[in-house]
């Protein structure tokens, strides 16, 4: 299951990110090694996170030591990279543990994790009143709720405002049409108008479900889901449309063997001011900094517009495609664990989240916190967000989500027809 | 001398004559039934840890997997598993990821026996002989096979990469242009940008196999061959070559293992894209057992990497390395 990369992640070329990688295995060794002596005790609590870089790599370790000086209780971090982490977690969870507290991107893993019985239901948590509705639904699996946020954001399009207007365009693009004018304009200015990372499939899925989405609403994803069939005119219609945007040949060279968060990747290409712009979730100007050559990326060059509308379509410009980030509770979790999930989703530690330009805050009143103008705009059309969708690859089970991914790849590479994708994914889904 | 034989001989025929016997000591003597228990005792003993971790790590993962490769199942202890009988198989068999993975598989032996192979035998031949730096050149072709596959993957992906990469730096700077998409970013150029990375890491090794081969060949051979006036081709084709055979039978037996096998490699650098252009069946394996939590397919898969392994190991053991490994069997069989 591919999922999306965290703000604060890395260039996999950075030393440091190799040697945080390192030394999170050997956390990992070390932690394993020790596991049943403490690990298990009521007075320490276990966190799997996934701050490898700052800013949260600092920021949770201070809230866990704060957390201690309040309560007593020891909370034993243990942080591990992205990717690290996922093939780690799925390990132990498949033998039948889990950590106290793990990092959750909700969802169809979410649902997996709970129907093998490792879960702790949270729903009778009186607090879940102070998150955003929104914020919670990932996490929510028929009427419960098994997942505390701590981030939610969208995607969106993010651009470079020089590039733009040295194209000659003054506005962003609202509707499906204007957006591929703007496409042949930046070509015609000699720019590549769209970074796209192929290699890892999952930002080309981006495109194919907010267009099905814009044609035919978030409903649209539940039931085909639940009718197990995805051969719904609205899915092939977003494929066509996908093709006509391919046809334009918009994407940067080496694209479909391109990652997203190396130096040469999407991220890069829009930081560095190659690319005109990606389509990409809250994260994105994170990465662009951390991966551009210079460290810092666009800085007030970079603005951002939602997905624009599809001519006939239901969706409307305010509905919302994204996810977040949170921590799900182990089953056998001590109480300690719900309570340090509490502490950090206090409103004070909520606008230190905001402030960081990390994460998107999930707790209303923490938004003034958010520093950066994007981010702020970001949090503003989440806010009057009409509807809601989890990203695919993660709000479906695993192996439909990663169909997905997989065949919208196929169809960028021009190897599968709009129709062969719903044919292959609804193939999956009734497997 | 004589009489050595004559005492084999009578051995020999006493063994044949009372059979079951013991078989014949070292110095000729038979050997005590009690003896013989006690070397049986001996050899468990030695072989129980041995065995014992060849069970554990080995054999008992091959049971499980095919055990696994029977059910649906997402790999939660906790969840059911749903019996399928040979589904996985039929699937995989009718799967067409899994059929380029077959042919992926078979175009990279083909060329690794084909180029790599020969060029490391070729490098091989020419360090053998008097070279000014010769250990440099030794060191610095071997240098490659000590580093890890993912770092040599991470260096080549950056080698690589489109217009900034070395590689195309290079091309342009001779006025040609790389392959639009990049070398792999085009479904058509990936493999061989896989097996170019391939051969550049584990060419030192075979090359340093043929030389190790090579130096264990008497002087007095190629001596011989150029007294009775054998030319350098002939003396490499009718002495060096022949010689060299059992170095170049593992040497392609491990190409040909590591080719079935191969996954880091193209996990780092293409992830087996684009569109499964450079998917091997490892990948095919590690896509469906941990991101797609189907590992019950995921098994299937596993079965049919090891069977193909298994059976290419037997088949090449059996017909091509017969006599490079008889010799050894024959001669513990006299011994004990």
């Amino acid at each position: 299951m591919t999922i999306s990369p965290r703000p604060s992640r890395e260039s996999a070329f950075s030393r440091r990110s190799f040697l945080s990688l390192a030394g999170a295995s050997a956390g990992a060794v070390l932690l394993g090694a020790c596991g049943d002596d403490d690990g298990s005790s009521s007075d320490t609590v276990d966190f799997w996170n996934i701050g490898t870089a700052d800013p949260l790599k600092t920021i949770w370790p201070q809230m866990a030591k704060d957390f201690e000086d309040e309560t007593g209780t020891k909370v034993k971090l243990t942080s591990m990279e992205n990717e690290a982490f996922k093939a780690k977690l799925t390990t132990v969870t498949q033998s039948g543990e889990a950590p106290h507290i793990f990092h959750s991107w909700g969802g169809g893993v979410l649902k997996e994790q709970l129907d093998a019985g490792l879960l702790l239901d949270l729903s009778d948590e009186a607090w879940l009143s102070t998150f955003t509705t929104t914020s919670l639904s990932p996490y929510e699996i028929d009427g419960k709720t098994y997942g505390i946020p701590f981030d939610l954001g969208m995607v969106t399009f993010w651009y470079n405002k020089e590039l733009f207007s040295q194209a000659g365009i003054t506005a962003p693009p609202t509707t499906w049409t204007e957006f591929l004018g703007t496409v042949d304009k930046l070509k015609t200015a000699g720019v590549t108008p769209i970074a796209l990372a192929g290699q890892d499939k999952w930002p080309a899925h981006f495109y194919w479900s907010y267009l099905a989405m814009r044609l035919g609403g978030s409903a649209l994803f539940s039931s085909a889901l639940k009718d197990k069939d995805f051969n719904k005119s609205e899915f092939v219609r977003a494929g066509e449309l996908m093709k006509e945007l391919v046809a334009l040949e918009p994407f940067q060279k080496g694209f479909l063997g391109a990652k997203y968060d190396t130096p040469d990747g999407q991220a890069a290409a829009v930081g560095n001011g190659d690319a005109a712009m990606e389509l990409m979730g809250q994260w994105a100007p994170s990465t662009q900094g951390s991966t551009a050559a210079d460290k810092k990326g666009l800085g007030d060059k970079l603005g951002l517009f939602p997905f624009p509308t599809v001519a006939g379509g239901k969706g409307k410009t305010t509905d919302a495609f994204g996810g977040g980030n949170g921590h799900a509770v182990g089953v056998d979790a001590p109480r300690a664990a719900v309570d340090f999930l509490k502490f950090i989703s206090k409103i004070d530690n909520q606008r230190t989240l905001a402030a960081s330009g990390a994460v998107l805050p999930v707790v209303t009143g923490a938004e003034d916190a958010i520093e950066d103008p994007n981010q702020a705009k970001l949090a503003e059309y989440l806010a009057s967000a009409t509807d809601f969708q989890l990203y695919l690859d993660q709000a479906f089970p695993p192996a439909i989500g990663t169909q997905v991914n997989d065949s919208v790849a196929e169809l960028v590479a021009g190897t599968a027809t709009p129709e062969q994708v719903t044919e292959a994914i609804t193939a999956t889904a009734g497997r | 001398m004589v009489s050595e034989t004559t005492r084999q001989q009578v051995v020999a025929h006493d063994a044949v004559k009372t059979k079951p016997a013991a078989p014949p000591k070292a110095d000729g003597t038979r050997q005590h039934p009690k003896a013989r228990l006690r070397n049986w005792g001996t050899i468990i003993v030695f072989l129980a840890p041995a065995l014992l971790l060849f069970s554990v790590l080995v054999l008992a993962p091959i049971v499980l997997a095919a055990y696994n490769s029977l059910f649906r199942w997402n790999g939660y202890k906790t969840s059911p598993m749903e019996f399928v009988g040979l589904d996985n198989f039929s699937r995989l068999i009718s799967d067409p990821i899994f059929h380029a993975d077959l042919v992926h598989g078979a175009i990279l032996i083909v060329l690794s026996l084909g180029v790599q192979l020969p060029m490391a035998l070729g490098l091989a031949m020419l360090l053998n002989q008097r070279v000014w730096g010769r250990a440099i050149y030794r060191t610095v072709f071997f240098a490659p096979y000590v580093l890890s596959e993912v770092i040599t993957a991470v260096l080549f992906l950056m080698v690589l990469s489109p217009d900034r990469g070395l590689a195309d730096q290079i091309l342009g700077a001779l006025g040609i242009d790389g392959p639009a998409q990049g070398w792999l970013g085009s479904r058509a150029t990936v493999l061989y940008g896989v097996f170019f990375v391939i051969t550049w890491k584990y060419f030192g090794l075979h090359m340093i196999l043929y030389l190790a081969g090579r130096q264990g060949i008497p002087h007095e051979l190629t001596e011989a061959a150029a007294i009775d006036g054998a030319g350098p081709w002939q003396t490499f084709r009718r002495v060096t070559l022949p010689l060299l055979g059992p170095t170049i039978r593992i040497s392609v037996f491990l190409s040909v293992i590591g080719a079935i096998q191969l996954f880091d490699m193209v996990w780092v650098l293409t992830g087996g894209g684009p569109v499964n252009a450079s998917e091997t069946m490892a990948v095919t394996m590690f896509q469906y057992g941990f991101r797609r939590s189907e590992v019950g397919y995921a098994s299937a898969i596993s079965m049919a990497m090891f069977l193909l392994s298994f059976i290419f190991a037997l088949l090449y053991q059996r017909l091509v390395m017969r006599r490079d490994v008889e010799g050894a069997t024959t001669v513990m069989r006299d011994v004990r």
